[in-house]
């Protein structure tokens, strides 16, 4: 079984408070910190400054597969056991746009699912400490640190207003 | 002009009482659960009969070989289309007041199409061969003919029902989490497995926004696609009062409005079964009434443009087919449809008809009945007198086609009930989204 990431837990019950927080230890060079809030906030995103996720390239390749995959599949059949009907084209394009279309949002909506739990379970640092509070009303920043480390970064959270914090050895 | 809405509660009391609509049901809960177990098997029973007997237990009649079942599929996939409006469109465009309705309405959604998919496969009699409707490489290396609307439903139904499943699933996983962080026991480690590890930190929320907004962006033209393609196996056909370039459209706008009905229909009583009144207040049911009140509108003026057209395009059998939808054998439902829909709707003006939900409920059993109607109409008239008048009959319908329409009532009230007290009926995350972080230095 994997071992607990070593470094310090402080949990926050304000948002100024915790991006204070955030500010000072990436001030510090602390960059890999995992946060933690129970719905997305736009200040936290904001000092985290994390680039775009890549979830988008997921879609676009998901769609682009699924459209192309709706327009193969129908030309392909319809060709395949040719049925002539009232001197109409084998395989056409308009009928089969909503094929096309269909199979585009499909794939392109799994894809984006696939991309998020992907791109979730790539970046995860394993064994990182979480508290309940997190998921209800308090917003949790870990900073991984070496054990002479951790006393200074507990000070340095309890400035910034933690109203708890704990270590991870 | 609407104004912003926040929550009174702080992000905790939010958690507490979502998580309460999970404790002991109520004795209103269980009489309820109690009535749609006994409407599902009452449909169970016809079903197995159908399968017994055949179809020759329903009322078809020549030339109707479309009636009940293909106008309760069509009811069904038109109600599933509220939810997803209000859960994707009405996402993209950050309306704060969805928050607080989306997750019951998602579930709606959900459990609607999958109502709707039992009636194509009920329909075609030899239900056992229900897969030849998909491509697949058989025996005699024949394919579906991709010319046909009622493929093209296949497709468009399936793939609604898979994305606004995952949709549904997406949305609920941080919400799980929340849930699994407030229980102990066996419920602890239920829920930490539907949670798929998530604990909200960064980097999950940062991969999940992102996923979630396109997640909406796709399922949005999917909404409007979905009941358009449904009114082309309609349209595409040539049948007097079916054959109209209106129909896209005028299918979306209807299907919407019953949509919204059933959301009312469900909304009132559930939030105060699960004692959520405090959060789905008069502000979230107004906005509501005001999306019927807009869609019950664009079916006004369609229901007008139908019978103008039919008129003024000096057709005979299109002519005839509205005159008898108004005056004909079936002018109860003519204008049972006609009433429900488009005058109902016109109430909504009212502010105080809007924000009195005793009103509302009987004005939403109106706009289920009336949209029932309307799909009845549309398929039983137009084909009861086409083009022959020697071939014209009249559906007849018998126990079996009440007892499956009775039946789906069931399936769909036990799923969305079970549902409501298994998982938040009431996003957790999105309503504390909307409520601001205390700050140490105060103010928001």
């Amino acid at each position: 079984m994997a071992t607990m990431t070593p470094g310090v837990l402080g949990s926050f019950v304000h948002v100024d408070a915790a991006t204070d927080a955030i500010r000072a230890l990436k001030a510090q060079g602390h960059t890999d910190l995992t946060v933690y809030t129970p719905a997305p906030n736009h200040e936290i995103e904001e000092v985290l400054d994390h680039p775009v996720s890549p979830v988008r390239l997921f879609t676009l390749v998901g769609g682009l597969t699924g459209c192309a995959a709706g327009f193969a599949m129908t030309f392909w059949m319809s060709n395949d056991w040719p049925l002539l009907v009232g001197g109409k084209p084998i395989a056409t394009v308009p009928p089969y746009v909503v094929l096309g279309f269909e199979l585009m949002i499909l794939l392109g909506a799994l894809s984006t699912v696939a991309g998020v739990i992907i791109m979730s379970v790539v970046n995860a640092r394993k064994r990182v400490p979480y508290s309940e509070k997190f998921s209800d009303d308090h917003i949790g920043v870990f900073v991984p640190c070496r054990a002479e480390q951790a006393a200074a970064v507990e000070s340095l959270l309890k400035r910034a207003g933690s109203v708890e914090v704990t270590h991870a050895a | 002009m609407a104004h912003a809405y926040t929550p009174a509660q702080t992000h905790a009391e939010v958690t507490r009482d979502v998580v309460a609509t999970l404790g002991t049901p109520s004795r209103g809960y269980v009489m309820m659960l109690a009535g749609a177990v006994g409407l599902f098997l009452v449909g169970l029973f016809t079903f197995v009969m159908l399968l017994k007997e055949g179809l020759g237990l329903a009322g078809y009649n020549p030339p109707v070989m479309w009636s009940t079942y293909i106008t309760t599929f069509v009811f069904w996939v038109g109600i599933g289309h509220a939810g997803t409006l209000i859960s994707a469109i009405l996402f993209l465009f950050r309306s704060q007041w969805r928050t607080a309705v989306y997750r019951a309405t998602e579930a709606m959604t959900v459990f609607a199409v999958m109502t709707a998919g039992l009636f194509p496969i009920i329909h075609i009699g030899r239900q056992w061969v229900f897969y030849w409707l998909l491509p697949y490489p058989n025996q005699r290396y024949l394919w579906p003919n991709f010319k046909s609307p009622l493929l093209w439903d296949v497709f468009a139904i399936s793939t609604y029902l898979t994305v606004s499943t995952t949709f549904l699933v997406v949305g609920l996983v941080p919400d799980i989490a929340a849930v699994r962080d407030q229980v102990s026991g066996w419920r602890k480690k239920l829920y930490a497995a539907c949670s798929l590890g998530w604990t909200g930190s960064d980097n999950q929320w940062r991969h999940y926004t992102r996923g979630y907004l396109y997640l909406a962006a796709l399922a949005t033209p999917l909404v409007l696609s979905v009941h358009s393609v449904v009114s082309w196996d309609f349209a595409m056909s040539i049948i007097p009062g079916w054959h109209g370039t209106i129909f896209a459209p005028y299918f979306v706008a209807g299907a919407i409005y019953s949509g919204i009905g059933m959301v009312f229909t469900l909304l009132i009583p559930l939030r105060k079964m699960l004692r959520v009144e405090h959060m789905i207040v008069d502000y979230h049911f107004d906005n509501l009434a005001k999306l019927t009140l807009f869609t019950g509108s664009i079916l006004f003026y369609a229901y007008a443009m139908e019978y103008f057209v039919a008129w003024y395009s000096g057709n005979p059998f299109e002519q005839v087919t509205f005159w008898r939808r108004a005056f004909g054998p079936m002018w109860w439902a003519g204008w049972s449809m006609i009433i429900c829909n488009a005058f109902v709707s016109q109430l909504l003006w009212f502010r105080k008809i809007r924000t009195n939900l005793t009103a509302l409920f009987i004005i939403s059993i109106f706009i289920n009945i009336g949209m029932w109607f309307e799909r009845y109409v549309i398929i039983v008239s137009s084909l009861s007198n086409d083009y022959e008048p020697w071939a014209w009959g009249q559906l007849n319908p018998t126990w079996a086609d009440w007892g499956i329409l009775a039946g789906s009532f069931g399936w769909f009230g036990m799923y969305f009930l079970l549902f409501a007290r298994t998982f938040p009926i009431v996003a957790i995350q999105e309503i504390k989204e909307t409520i601001p972080f205390p700050r140490k230095r105060g103010g928001h």
